[in-house]
């Protein structure tokens, strides 16, 4: 076993364990604080996977608007649901099912696909990938449209969220 | 070396997870939570199956950048809609959330 594989495996424990603490925990600024624990993991493994920037972009977008957000609207809404009462349905354990046979399902396709257990090739360029990617956002051959889109989606997302949440002046 | 299953085993894990909570929390909050690790898990499958099967190309990652910025346009109208409600009925459990329910 190499180091990147004990690193791997780690840190794929600690996430998961966050991530199941995310759904389970009663206290919602709790389950905020083991989200912002999950992501940091998963900011790891694209440091793993040789993709840093998406690393970065991780930590500054997730962790450092996202989870912020989430942490904002828990603290707002926080009378209503104290931590009394059932957090979850009283059918839970139907959506435990559902989870289940979901991952037994994309697992059994996953394990018949042959490049199921392929390794890495050797990456070429690493230090020239950021460039690549910000030229191919913008060339006109490329993903030009899509990145324009999701320009207007987040600005049309930044309107709606300040006309739906704002106070309303009668 | 870390073959390409172990990442797609562990979205997998993490996809199931989030989709536990979304089918399972009361509170719109926790449902979103529960959106996000599934987003995040996807983002995972994406870089993974850029570095391990197209390395060359550069797809996977502009689909990943896309991925970021629907979640975080999903996040904001999301949490405005959730405080939103709450200010009207105070109210943040999803099951009350059926005013356009007839």
């Amino acid at each position: 076993m190499t180091a990147e594989q004990l690193i791997f495996l780690i840190v794929a424990a600690v996430t998961l364990v966050a991530g199941i603490s995310v759904v389970t925990s009663r206290n919602l600024i709790h389950s905020a604080l083991w989200l912002i624990l999950t992501l940091f993991g998963v900011a790891i493994f694209y440091v793993l996977l040789d993709a840093g920037f998406f690393a970065v972009i991780q930590v500054i977008v997730y962790i450092g608007a996202i989870a912020i957000l989430f942490i904002f609207a828990a603290m707002l809404t926080r009378r209503v649901m104290q931590d009394t009462g059932p957090q979850t349905n009283p059918n839970w354990w139907f959506g435990g099912l559902i989870a289940l046979l979901l991952f037994a399902g994309i697992a059994f396709v996953l394990i018949n696909w042959q490049g199921f257990s392929s390794l890495a090739p050797e990456l070429a360029n690493p230090s020239g990938r950021i460039n690549q990617l910000g030229l191919a956002l913008v060339s006109l051959d490329q993903y030009v449209l899509p990145f324009e889109l999701a320009s207007v989606l987040l600005v049309a997302g930044m309107i709606g969220a300040i006309f739906v949440a704002g106070e309303k002046k009668q | 070396m870390i073959p390409l299953s172990w990442y797609l085993m562990f979205a997998a894990i993490l996809f199931c997870v989030g989709m536990y909570g979304v089918l399972v929390r009361k509170n719109a909050i926790a449902i979103l939570m529960g959106i996000e690790l599934m987003l995040n898990s996807v983002n995972i499958n994406l870089i993974a199956f850029w570095r391990y099967r197209s390395s060359d190309g550069i797809a996977g990652q502009a689909f990943a950048i896309i991925v970021f910025a629907v979640a975080a346009a999903e996040v904001a109208v999301g949490l405005a809609l959730i405080i939103s409600i709450y200010r009207r009925r105070s109210s943040v459990v999803a099951d009350d959330m059926n005013m356009l329910k007839w």
